[in-house]
């Protein structure tokens, strides 16, 4: 009821109100600008991020020229001689993603559709939830998952894995990658509108066939959109990585070796002592450039097919 | 004619449709057995670990004398400060996006912002906490930096949220109040904000049940495994449940996964806590709002 008094107070017509309708008007104003500097914090955090990665990988490339950055083939920054080259660390990156995906992909998809299609409602309020429960469990509990359970299984099936491996890793950032895809693959699957399926039937379609060849192609694009946020999770993924895959920066595609990611890189040198201003510290701004640049492709390109999407069916 | 030929054709197509159902099926159920293997196996480990002792002792060498009373007491003022930052700056920006800014090309831009802000590996942020709040203000590796990188990344959640919850509350609230001659803040502070706070709470827990279990971030800006004392003030060192976790998982010593298992079942203990809360609120509160 409050906003009654200014109503009089705008209405009738001494001195007084006069300064109650100022002061109302630059409290106004003071809110708005308050509002507005809330809202540009998230702009500044953007551009801060990518001036403070640009700045230090600059000075860095000062040092270690982009040429041997992006072609040698080792990258030993804490050991004589150095050598900076980042492609193994972005093949242990690209390992775990692909490896994930492969796991994740099928498991997420069929899981969707199995929710979308053909569950009955009763059952996916039962898994729905239970899915979201995966997705709120912290990365660094995964991790563990992969040092005690998936490292020890991968190693009895395969008696040549380290302790640390690849393979653990995909197996275990699969999972993590599994909610994303699920919920966003279902959304797309729901978002197909009743009349196509109900069109399908009518042609005689079966189940499958209608959603085979009708609910999922016209889903496409949700599906799509969500493989690639998965896939730019994965490559994103820090703790999990790090205790599953170890830290042997290593230009493999054996996913039995342990290799080196470049986040779990940036954690190496973060709990190190190395000191703030050196090359070897440096470096983990032009290794978080290159993670920052290729997620924020991934997701620009996801978040179009998105956008397009919603704008087909609404 | 082809009669044979027809029935064997139905027949596999048959076989093929339940083949794909059943497939369908079975990953649904993988990803439950999934997580009750996860659970199960952190049980197992942990639940002998926990008692008293473990949750009042100081981190130490010995597996058996180790406890994570500074690490518990490290998460709990990071959760705080974090709260205290995030929640003004988030619900801020989410009201003037729904409330004030004119539909633009500005506005557009800001959404593409937070949307993209959202996808930005937390570790980056972390690196950006360590450049900026640790070295450039020279705060160090201290809780405030720790909660200031948190903040930025659970912001674009807070922020979502809130603009969902905004967006739930009908025009004619808005309308009314402005009829009755409200201005606009008056308007959102008084009818759209209560109106709208089951949704922004829901989504402030499960954002803050994020920070809680964050740890890449904090690992960048300098969070310590060993600390000896309870943190006094923001600007002191510390330690952080996700973090003690994270060191004693990366030992090669069984009891140390041990005692890892125990305190994954503290910090799950905490966020189950926080999501029945989200859970409490959405449903009351979600009760008493009618139109």
């Amino acid at each position: 009821m409050r906003f009654a008094d200014t109503t009089v107070s705008l209405a009738s017509d001494d001195g007084i109100t006069g300064g109650v309708t100022r002061f109302r008007y630059w409290f106004e104003r003071a809110i708005h600008v308050f509002l507005f500097a809330c809202a540009g914090i998230s702009v500044l955090t953007t551009v801060s991020i990518v001036f403070v990665l640009l700045v230090e990988s600059v000075r860095f490339f000062f040092d270690v020229s982009v040429f041997d950055f992006l072609t040698d083939t080792k990258w030993t920054p804490l050991l004589k001689p150095q050598h900076f080259g980042i492609l193994p660390l972005m093949c242990g990156t690209l390992l775990v993603a692909f490896g994930s995906s492969l796991i994740a992909i099928p498991i997420g998809l069929g899981t969707a559709i199995f929710l979308s299609e053909y569950a009955p409602p009763r059952l996916r309020d039962v898994i729905k939830p239970l899915v979201e429960v995966l997705a709120g469990i912290p990365s660094v509990v995964y991790g563990y998952f992969a040092v005690v359970s998936i490292s020890p299984l991968v190693r009895s099936t395969f008696p040549s894995a380290g302790p640390f491996n690849a393979a653990s890793a995909c197996v275990v950032v699969g999972i993590m990658t599994l909610p994303m895809i699920i919920s966003l693959s279902e959304d797309a699957l729901r978002a197909v509108p009743r009349s196509l399926r109900e069109g399908a039937y009518a042609l005689g379609a079966t189940k499958f066939d209608t959603t085979a060849h009708v609910v999922v192609p016209a889903a496409m694009s949700g599906i799509v959109a969500s493989f690639l946020l998965a896939i730019s999770r994965a490559i994103g993924e820090t703790m999990a990585v790090t205790l599953a895959a170890g830290a042997t920066p290593k230009a493999t595609l054996n996913p039995l070796e342990s290799v080196q990611t470049m986040t779990a890189y940036i954690v190496q040198i973060s709990q190190g002592d190395t000191p703030a201003g050196t090359v070897e510290y440096r470096t983990i701004f032009a290794v978080g450039l290159a993670l920052f640049l290729s997620t924020m492709v991934i997701n620009l390109v996801a978040q179009g097919i998105l956008s397009r999407m919603r704008e087909k069916y609404e | 004619m082809t009669g044979p030929g027809l029935l064997n054709r139905q027949r596999r197509r048959r076989i093929i449709a339940s083949m794909f159902a059943f497939s369908c099926a079975a990953a649904a159920t993988l990803c439950v057995v999934v997580l009750f293997l996860l659970v199960g196996k952190i049980f197992s480990e942990g639940a002998a670990w926990l008692n008293w002792d473990f949750l009042w002792n100081l981190p130490s060498r010995h597996p058996e004398k180790a406890g994570i009373k500074t690490a518990l007491a490290g998460s709990l003022w990071l959760t705080g400060l974090t709260a205290v930052i995030s929640l003004p700056v988030g619900i801020g920006a989410a009201v003037y996006l729904e409330e004030y800014a004119a539909v633009s090309r500005w506005k557009k831009l800001f959404q593409i912002n937070i949307a993209n802000l959202a996808g930005v590996p937390s570790i980056v942020y972390g690196i950006l906490g360590l450049a900026v709040f640790v070295q450039l203000f020279t705060l160090g590796s201290s809780l405030i930096s720790g909660a200031l990188t948190l903040s930025l990344v659970i912001l674009p959640i807070i922020i979502l949220a809130t603009q969902e919850a905004l967006r739930g509350v009908p025009d004619s609230i808005r309308h009314a109040s402005y009829a009755l001659g409200a201005t606009r803040w008056q308007t959102v502070r008084h009818q759209v904000l209560p109106a709208a706070m089951p949704g922004i709470m829901t989504g402030v827990i499960l954002a803050l049940s994020r920070a809680i279990g964050e740890a890449a971030p904090l690992v960048a800006v300098g969070a310590m495994a060993y600390v000896p004392f309870v943190p006094s003030g923001p600007t002191d060192q510390f330690s952080a449940l996700p973090i003690q976790i994270f060191n004693w998982a990366a030992r090669p010593k069984a009891e140390f996964h041990q005692i890892a298992g125990a305190a994954i079942i503290v910090l799950l203990f905490v966020l189950i806590c926080m999501n029945v809360t989200a859970v409490a609120v959405r449903h009351f509160y979600g009760k008493r709002v009618r139109w």
